[in-house]
């Protein structure tokens, strides 16, 4: 797009590449994501998504290739690295723990705290607060004090967005955010996703499903065989195109 | 930066869960207790001996010389991880403790000759520095404790052992060096401090026996750390969801390390205590009384899948057993009972938590 031309991408991947043994899981890609933008992410099962994801992630480190961030270059060893410059994912299984409360899970490993002379003590009321107001952005009926044990599918899915919330994340990945929650909480999430964007957050929303892709997204990636096979804008092209791209039809666009 | 809401959110659909499936009264902690108070008015009504002050006092003394111990084993429990190294923990801290304390006494010996000299008599030892020596000597018993509860962590943690091998490897390591320094004798704390020592450990304050108050401290200390504390909340997320835990930044093996640590350490402490009521520490001391102490724990309602736990139902679960111990006596039926009937227990407190998360 000519006006993002200007802009400095937030996310530039330059021939990454990934082999687990005599596998190659990825080959040469090359990607940027813009600030404010939101990106489709398709493909079929074992099209390499999954460990695009994962390299960006911080859960695998690329065999080739080079990752840029806000312009520098970066090396993730863990998870955390990558959490750290500022990108979040929300993860398939959600990464719950079930046997704590809602504002326990969108705060944990950052928990806000009170001093007392030497203590450091949870602030129960203002995590509490902060989440209710998250949860409230979400649209999301979840109570903070509720355990997730007792959640529904569409609940969890909003504590796992409002953790992405609370830091000033950069990029956000989305991996199937609405592959198993119901269709009004499809919309929520959706909205979310918006509202995103127009806090000038990049999202990559890895999804199966055609209509919120093509709802949502800005740009759309399609991966095939570990390569990428078309970066089109969404209204270049149609869900009929990026469907002969995932299954080998069309091979490239 | 905050968004603006639209309107503060409605809760049309999520119904607010009712008080009775909520806090404590949903939890096993909470029908054991229950079932306590019931065992306790029984106990009243059997025996006229059961409330009184003696009685009262000796079953409070018996469930605390248990309860420390249990209350460390149940951070363990709580990550999803299991220690069965605590009974033989329980008699090495003891038996360091003891020895450390005859040794610094002797006042011939290079070591004894700094802590203590001989009274102008030539008979009696008299302490250079009065409670230093039992301060050194009870240090020492919780060294050897944390130096083993930090193998015991690195084991599980950082070279990802089972926690149920890597314990049961210590429970035999930790015995085994007992019986060595010990060459299995028994040891017995001696010296110008054993006074004290016998004070800390089994003496009564307010007519309250010394090991219960220093449980009821380790206990609000416990529940304070466990749900007020960061760390606390990491020991939850790592039974309820430990790739979870990770993935949100958790330091995962440091807090598994710390937990083993703080489970040792609580199990040094309890020998020690012991062997002041013991007033010996017996090579076989507290040998098993890691099934004691586990049991309590899962009785009280502290979840081997990791997850669930707490100070209540650590105690709650060693007065149970106690009570039905003591119980057993006054009821005149034979002891040999108390361990077919802990296991009974043991399996329908666990049954009762079963039907119960079935039914909501």
């Amino acid at each position: 797009m000519a006006g993002q031309a200007t802009i400095e991408p937030v996310l530039e991947l330059t021939g990454i590449g990934k082999e687990f043994g005599a596998i190659r899981a990825l080959h040469d890609v090359d990607m940027q994501v813009f600030p404010g933008e939101v990106v489709g992410l398709m493909g079929d099962n074992g099209a390499g998504k999954s460990t695009l994801v994962k390299i960006i992630a911080g859960n695998f480190r690329p065999s080739h290739g080079e990752i840029r961030f806000a312009g520098n270059a970066v090396h993730f060893s863990r998870p955390v690295d990558a959490r750290a410059v500022g990108i979040e994912v929300v993860y398939q299984d959600l990464a719950l723990a079930d046997n704590l409360t809602a504002a326990a899970n969108v705060f944990l490993g950052r928990e806000l705290k009170r001093r007392f002379g030497p203590l450091a003590l949870l602030d129960h009321k203002a995590m509490a607060a902060r989440a209710l107001e998250l949860f409230g952005e979400l649209r999301s009926e979840t109570r903070p004090g509720d355990l997730v044990k007792q959640m529904s599918g569409g609940q969890r899915q909003a504590v796992a967005i409002a953790r992405t919330r609370l830091s000033n994340a950069r990029l956000v990945m989305m991996d199937e955010p609405t592959a198993a929650i119901s269709v009004r909480q499809v919309e929520q999430v959706l909205g979310l996703i918006h509202r995103l964007k127009e806090q000038g957050v990049a999202v990559m929303l890895i999804s199966h499903r055609m209509p919120d892709v093509f709802a949502v997204c800005d740009r759309v990636v399609v991966m095939r065989r570990g390569e990428k096979r078309a970066d089109k804008s969404i209204h270049e092209t149609s869900p009929e195109e990026v469907t002969a791209l995932i299954t080998g039809a069309k091979e490239a666009a | 930066m905050a968004m603006p809401m639209e309107s503060p959110i409605s809760f049309t659909n999520v119904g607010r869960i009712r008080w009775w499936q909520r806090g404590i009264f949903a939890t096993q902690t909470g029908y054991v207790l229950l079932a306590l108070a019931v065992l306790l008015v029984i106990m009243h009504f059997a025996s006229p001996y059961f409330f009184t002050e003696g009685n009262m006092q000796n079953v409070a003394k018996n469930f605390s010389f248990i309860a420390i111990a249990t209350l460390g084993v149940t951070f363990v429990i709580i990550t999803g991880g299991i220690d069965l190294s605590v009974g033989s923990m329980m008699c090495f801290s003891a038996m360091i403790t003891s020895m450390v304390m005859t040794e610094l006494s002797a006042p011939g010996s290079p070591a004894g000759s700094l802590f203590v000299h001989m009274a102008a008599d030539g008979k009696t030892v008299i302490a250079n520095v009065p409670g230093l020596i039992l301060l050194v000597s009870m240090l020492a018993g919780l060294g050897v404790a944390l130096v083993a509860g930090l193998v015991n962590g690195f084991c599980i943690a950082v070279l990802g052992l089972s926690p149920f091998v890597t314990t049961l490897g210590m429970l035999s390591i930790v015995r085994g060096l007992g019986y060595v320094v010990s060459n299995g004798r028994g040891s017995f704390p001696g010296g110008p401090d054993a006074d004290y020592f016998y004070a800390l450990t089994s003496g009564d304050v307010l007519g309250l026996p010394v090991p219960f108050i220093y449980l009821v401290i380790l206990a609000l200390a416990m529940a304070v750390v466990l749900h007020h504390t960061s760390f606390g909340r990491h020991v939850f997320a790592l039974g309820g969801n430990e790739k979870a835990a990770e993935l949100t930044g958790i330091p995962v093996v440091r807090v598994k390390i710390e937990v083993y640590v703080i489970c040792a350490l609580a199990a040094g402490l309890q020998g020690i205590i012991i062997s002041g009521w013991l007033g010996s520490a017996p090579a076989n001391m507290a040998t098993s009384y890691e099934l004691n102490v586990i049991a309590a724990a899962v009785i009280g309602g502290a979840n081997l899948a990791g997850g669930i736990g707490g100070p209540l139902g650590a105690i709650v679960g060693c007065v149970l057993l106690e009570v039905i111990r003591n119980g057993l006596v006054l009821a005149q039926v034979s002891s040999y009972w108390q361990q077919t009937l802990v296991g009974v227990i043991i399996i329908l407190a666990v049954l009762v938590d079963r039907i119960r998360s079935r039914m909501t």
